[in-house]
């Protein structure tokens, strides 16, 4: 089958219906694996972080505005998130954990504007803005956080508990594997990424924002206002890495430490990884995800103390720089990327 | 007096801004800001040890920022060089806990070792933009996370201190780049012979941009590459020796941090000295003498600090908010080229339109006579 007709029978319902079918078998089969049932809610929890910044990396980037400073922004709602939640997880109690993501997800879309400011208006160099803002966040945060709380770190008490989905997780196989022992934040985040999906590729506003990514003059003369597009996909990029940052401290880290210790630069790998589609970064993540997670337990598990952690934390930056020398003769990254319009 | 915008001007906006940004951060927290700076450049400047540690803060940031500056001449973004300093202080740590050889001889392998640590992580970004035009920023973004995980795992397996787990064992005082009499002449500081390396590293690099065949065809490079190609300069060439000759220079500065300031290397730190030395470089306008001097300048910012924030109120975090607002304000540089050259138009103009007056006077009185 060559690659056309294989593409036309993948977006075929039939063919869609028998590729998640096969994805969901294999899956019950890994199940039975005993290390995967372990690895695996681990590996989601380090994912899901990955996915939500890397999209919103990637509405940046389409949108033809490179974004460096993901990291930055991370820890941007990271900060914001854990201030809110310390101080109202008292009268609030549970209810404070959605109000500090949300509160995340401003602060990220708020900060990403002095990136929009100065890459879009002030066709600032795009790279340098991005390093400016992961400078400044990280500064400004732990500088406000020794202020308010008096040490560099805002701990919070509450936390997401992991609930099992009522149903669903009775399934075998993938009900053990997916809906025991989840996160809610995992299927917000999932949600996010269905939504993204459809905006960015089956409506015309996500058609005309891609195209602010490839040739914005000929979106500009379609009548489509390429300034207010990339605003919309840096603030999107802003909102999300905010996400991102919130949902690790309500996850796995309950504490903001003043640093994501890398995550958004590895959500930029990601986006470079899945080549700049949602599939693709969902993959990546998960990938990449699974590969932090097993460097990780890899002491406690003996079956992987073999292989030595290292590869697996290289392991993401060595394929993304393998993943551009392979694509490098036809890249799918956006053509109008780090262009001034 | 003509007023366009130049390199100068604008580096000088750009820290006048942040110095303003650093003051209202220190009003919001209800310190008083010219306070705050007093005790920030007196903690750097106020005897011959703080003098010396201020030194010694800079001449990694002179080195890092050296190194950044000549990748920006050849039109390439070294954001790489936390990882490239990490390697080649790994280098130089090796270095100085197996090899005992005569001072002299032992400092050149010393330093060797760093620069060509730094010059092997450089150079891969540089090969994959020559060969598979790989983006060096993506590329050398990639190096640091490696060289982050690589000595992650490595000081602890081979370098491990006697008593922590998360840094290498101290280097022997006489196998660091510190020595006796600049110890004694600075107070006993941190003050170290990396002094030398930066000073020679800044006229070198002057010499090679200036004076150099490999210069001319780098800056070629860096300013049309597609003309410096026409005119048959070798330009994936040039841009693997670009790479190789910064990641030496990060190499460098990772050799006076690792075994000059400190003694032994932390794991889970990626250097913040890398990302600094993006705003020693775009201070000091890539010129080797103009990194000289902004190196100076935020060694001040980033050794007085401490003192600050124990005479104040103030958190030390003031230090990078104010570099970093420097830095974002030198990207958007084209705000004050504007300013500066509208300020510069309306000079002209009125003094066209006094010139305009005054000649109309003139000829107004001519014609009454």
């Amino acid at each position: 089958m060559n690659r056309s007709s294989r593409q036309a029978f993948a977006s075929t319902p039939v063919g869609i219906v028998v590729i998640i079918a096969a994805a969901l078998v294999l899956l019950a089969l890994i199940s039975q694996v005993p290390m995967v049932g372990r690895i695996l809610p681990y590996a989601i929890a380090y994912t899901i972080p990955l996915l939500v910044t890397a999209l919103g990396g990637l509405y940046s980037e389409r949108s033809g505005v490179t974004n460096l400073g993901l990291e930055g922004l991370m820890v941007v709602g990271y900060f914001a998130s854990a201030l809110t939640i310390r101080f109202a997880e008292q009268s609030l109690q549970a209810m404070a954990l959605p109000i500090g993501l949300l509160v995340g997800v401003l602060a990220g879309a708020l900060f990403s504007m002095l990136h929009a400011f100065a890459s879009i208006n002030l066709k600032a160099d795009q790279v340098i803005s991005g390093t400016a803002i992961n400078m400044l966040a990280s500064a400004i945060t732990v500088y406000l956080a020794r202020t308010i709380t008096g040490s560099g770190n805002v701990r919070i008490m509450l936390g997401i508990i992991r609930r099992n989905i009522p149903g669903l997780s009775q399934i075998p196989g993938i009900g053990t594997l997916f809906f025991t022992q989840s996160y809610w934040s995992t299927w917000v985040a999932l949600a996010v990424w269905g939504a993204s999906w459809f905006l960015l590729y089956k409506t015309s506003f996500g058609l005309r924002l891609r195209a602010c990514g490839e040739h914005p003059h000929a979106v500009a003369s379609a009548g489509v206002n390429v300034y207010r597009m990339r605003y919309f996909g840096v603030g999107m990029s802003g909102a999300l890495a905010g996400l991102g940052g919130s949902i690790i401290l309500v996850t796995y880290s309950g504490e903001f430490n003043g640093t994501v210790a890398g995550l958004g630069f590895l959500s930029i790998a990601a986006l470079i990884f899945g080549q700049w589609k949602p599939l693709g970064i969902l993959g990546a993540t998960f990938f990449f995800g699974t590969a932090t997670t097993i460097a990780n337990v890899s002491q406690v598990i003996p079956q992987l103390g073999v292989i030595p952690p290292v590869l697996f934390k290289v392991f993401p930056y060595v394929v993304t720089l393998l993943a551009l020398v392979a694509f490098s003769k036809r890249s799918a990254a956006p053509k109008a990327i780090g262009e001034p319009f | 007096m003509k007023i366009k915008s130049n390199a100068f001007l604008i580096a000088i906006s750009a820290v006048i801004l942040g110095i303003i940004a650093g003051g209202l951060l220190m009003l919001a927290i209800g310190s008083n800001p010219f306070e705050g700076f007093y005790y920030l450049f007196r903690g750097s400047l106020m005897n011959m040890e703080r003098i010396g540690n201020t030194l010694a803060t800079a001449i990694t940031l002179m080195l890092v920022g050296l190194s950044v500056a000549f990748a920006f001449k050849t039109g390439l973004f070294n954001i790489g060089a936390s990882g490239q300093m990490l390697i080649g202080g790994l280098c130089a740590t090796l270095v100085a806990h197996h090899v005992f050889i005569p001072r002299p001889l032992y400092l050149v392998v010393l330093i060797g070792a760093a620069f060509l640590g730094g010059a092997l992580w450089g150079v891969v970004p540089g090969l994959l933009k020559a060969k598979f035009n790989v983006h060096e920023v993506v590329a050398t973004i990639m190096m640091n996370w490696i060289a982050y995980w690589s000595i992650y795992y490595f000081v602890p397996a081979y370098l491990k201190g006697p008593s922590l787990e998360t840094e290498s064992k101290s280097i022997a005082l006489e196998q660091t780049l510190r020595s006796p009499w600049l110890t004694e002449l600075f107070g006993r500081g941190y003050m170290n012979l990396g002094i030398f390396i930066a000073i020679i590293a800044v006229l070198a690099i002057k010499f090679i941009l200036d004076k150099t065949t490999l210069g001319f065809e780098l800056k070629a490079v860096g300013s049309n590459r597609f003309c410096a190609e026409y005119a048959g300069i070798k330009v994936n060439r040039n841009v693997v020796i670009s790479m190789m000759i910064a990641g030496g220079l990060a190499g460098l500065a990772g050799v006076t941090y690792y075994a000059g300031y400190s003694r032994n290397m932390q794991i889970g730190v990626l250097p913040q000295m890398g990302f600094d030395g993006i705003a020693v470089a775009l201070l000091g306008a890539s010129n080797p003498v103009g990194v000289f001097f902004s190196g100076l300048f935020f060694g001040m910012l980033q050794s007085g600090k401490g003192f600050m924030n124990a005479m104040t109120e103030v958190p030390p975090e003031i230090a990078d908010t104010i570099i970093a607002t420097i830095i974002y304000f030198t990207a958007t540089s084209v705000l004050f080229s504007r300013f500066w050259d509208k300020v510069g138009r309306n000079r002209r103009d009125r003094a066209d339109r006094r010139n305009e007056t005054a000649s109309q006077a003139e000829e107004v009185h001519h014609e009454q006579k």
